[in-house]
């Protein structure tokens, strides 16, 4: 799964990999330049080694699965940095299929909307997904929300994931499943940090895109208190604007910069492989 | 800026930041920022000091030259921070001026008010104009097409100050903890009062802000900031396209992160050296009263007085 188009850049083997961007329009809005090809060309200006990618328009889709046909087709001329992050709806009939597609299609993680699809913090199918993408190595790639509270459309009514069903994806699993959320805030992050065994917490990470830096500073207290190895660059295409994390970055103050010396910040690579090791391997949470 | 005549201070902060960074700043041409707040010894966190602290040094690392700053009452401690206490507004626009005052050029000082209280308004223009103020900061106590608000216009006209207004991008319903306007009600007061600057406030701050470059267009007198924590792709071309450059104000208002993302941003949108010079500082300089940053851009030409 690593071929690409002659047009595409080379990736750097060493630049971090986005863990948050997707591909396709946005029901609410216009999105400017939402195909394949221009996140490519984003990425490699922006200094990222690829992308996770999943699908947008099927975040809003009541069966997925035509959504991640669609995917696997847009992003196979670029597999060299667009890594598919398919749909799996666990309370869907036969949703072992999609999950067993994704990973012979080399998804490095599989995506759950459970707002969109109405199920609560306590839902049986959570905990059987949880459980098989730990027996697969696969992450759960869960983004909280699409666009701020404040400026959303009507028929937008699902709300943001709640830190209780985080906490849950979490904990289930049999210790295996690395989760990744997605949009987070401070105190969002901070609700499911410290819900967490100190075991329960080296599965989880968190894309930073969402939270603040100076003067509230969220990010620097993150990056001292969670540590920057939990949490992951992301780049929100095509959402948001791509500039944010290398802004987070750059604005962090003198000790925090220190401290990311020492510690680098996740992304998607180093994620994967935390996953891939923890396969198999039972939970001591 | 002139000495001024002493007033009754808040104690200021004891830590000094040094003027300058010791690393070149982030951004290559100097930026004002036109949407900034400091917190005070009154407001409802023990960190105020710390906040301000972090609010100049990442201007340091930006490059931001003049922050142009104002507080809200004592920041929801004794009255809230939309509906602000005229003694609360006091004692918040003192301890801005006299901020202000210590940090020289690089901090200037909007006067805020509550138009609920014309009376206390008018009086809070006159004396902060004295002791410095650039601008008048009206939050969301009021519709700003309210007629409440027409003699704090008129009084900006008449002192050449902009007024700073708190909008909320296409405000559908009324929202918690304010009285909130958007671009069609502040159009309204653009309207009545040719003669007054206007600056929309963030149009990253919440809400739709795809509604608001259509309603500001007709009204020459009314330009908008850039600031606010949204950063959706789409929003810096359709401020462009809505509106044009000269119309756009560089910010940050509670976020310099997304202030120096729409920044970088800016550049792939296809606006030229002329646009981003406009936006960064030029704009400003022909929005505020003559002088407001000529001690901080010295080293950069005037725009053209065609403005």
């Amino acid at each position: 799964m690593t071929s690409g188009t002659p047009g595409d850049p080379k990736p750097s083997p060493t630049a971090p990999i986005d863990v948050t961007a997707w591909v396709g329009s946005y029901p609410f809005r216009e999105v400017p330049h939402p195909e394949p090809a221009t996140l490519v060309q984003v990425l490699a200006r922006e200094g990222l080694g690829g992308a996770w990618v999943g699908s947008l328009p099927g975040a809003f889709h009541r069966d997925p699965l035509p959504a991640n046909r669609t995917l696997y087709q847009a992003l196979a001329p670029h597999r060299a940095w667009l890594h598919p992050v398919p749909i799996v709806r666990p309370d869907w009939p036969h949703w072992e299929r999609q999950l067993a597609e994704a990973v012979t299609e080399g998804a490095p993680a599989v995506s759950v909307h459970p707002t969109r699809w109405g199920l609560g913090d306590g839902h049986a199918a959570v905990d059987d997904l949880a459980h098989a993408c730990g027996e697969a190595g696969v992450v759960i790639h869960c983004p909280v929300r699409f666009e701020d509270l404040r400026q959303r459309h009507r028929l937008d009514s699902a709300g943001d994931v709640s830190a209780a069903f985080l906490r849950r994806l979490v904990r289930g699993a049999e210790g295996r499943a690395g989760v990744v959320v997605a949009g987070a805030g401070r105190e969002l992050i901070e609700e499911v940090w410290w819900g967490l065994t100190l075991a329960e917490q080296q599965r989880v990470w968190f894309d930073f895109h969402w939270v603040w830096g100076p003067p509230e500073d969220h990010f620097a207290h993150l990056v001292e208190t969670v540590g920057p190895g939990r949490l992951a660059w992301s780049s929100w295409w095509p959402l948001r604007l791509v500039q944010q994390a290398g802004a987070l970055v750059d604005l962090l103050p003198v000790a925090a910069r220190r401290r990311l010396a020492a510690e680098p910040l996740a992304d998607g690579r180093s994620i994967q492989a935390a996953t891939q090791a923890r396969r198999g391997v039972p939970s001591a949470g | 800026m002139a000495p001024r005549g002493r007033r009754t201070l808040t104690p200021a902060p004891t830590r000094m930041l040094p003027p300058s960074p010791a690393s070149p700043p982030l951004v290559d041409l100097p930026l004002l920022d036109v949407h900034a707040h400091f917190h005070t010894p009154a407001s409802n966190r023990s960190d105020w000091q710390r906040y301000n602290d972090a609010r100049l040094e990442a201007g340091d690392r930006i490059g931001v030259r003049c922050h142009v700053a104002s507080v809200l009452g004592s920041w929801g401690a004794t009255s809230p921070t939309y509906f602000t206490s005229p003694r609360d507004q006091s004692a918040a626009n003192r301890w801005m001026l006299d901020f202000a005052d210590q940090h020289g050029p690089r901090v200037r000082a909007y006067v805020a008010v509550n138009p609920n209280f014309t009376a206390h308004a008018l009086a809070e223009i006159t004396r902060g104009v004295a002791d410095g103020a650039v601008g008048i900061k009206l939050a969301a106590g009021r519709k700003a097409d309210d007629a409440l608000l027409d003699d704090i216009a008129a009084a900006a006209a008449e002192h050449d100050l902009p007024v700073l207004q708190h909008v909320w991008q296409h405000r559908q319903r009324e929202w918690p903890g304010q009285d909130a306007s958007d671009a069609v009600e502040l159009a309204r007061l653009a309207a009545r009062h040719p003669r007054t600057r206007f600056l929309l406030a963030h149009i990253g701050g919440g809400g739709d802000y795809a509604h608001t470059f259509p309603a500001m267009q007709p009204f020459p007198n009314l330009v908008c900031d850039l600031s606010g924590s949204g950063i959706d792709r789409g929003m810096l071309d359709a401020a462009l396209g809505g509106v044009g450059a000269r119309r756009l104000l560089w910010a940050a208002d509670l976020t310099l992160c997304t202030a120096l993302t729409k920044w970088r941003a800016l550049a792939h949108t296809g606006a030229d050296a002329e646009a981003l010079a406009d936006i960064a500082w030029r704009n400003a300089v022909r929005l505020f009263p003559a002088g407001t940053f000529d001690a901080v851009l010295g080293d950069v030409r005037p725009p053209r007085e065609d403005a």
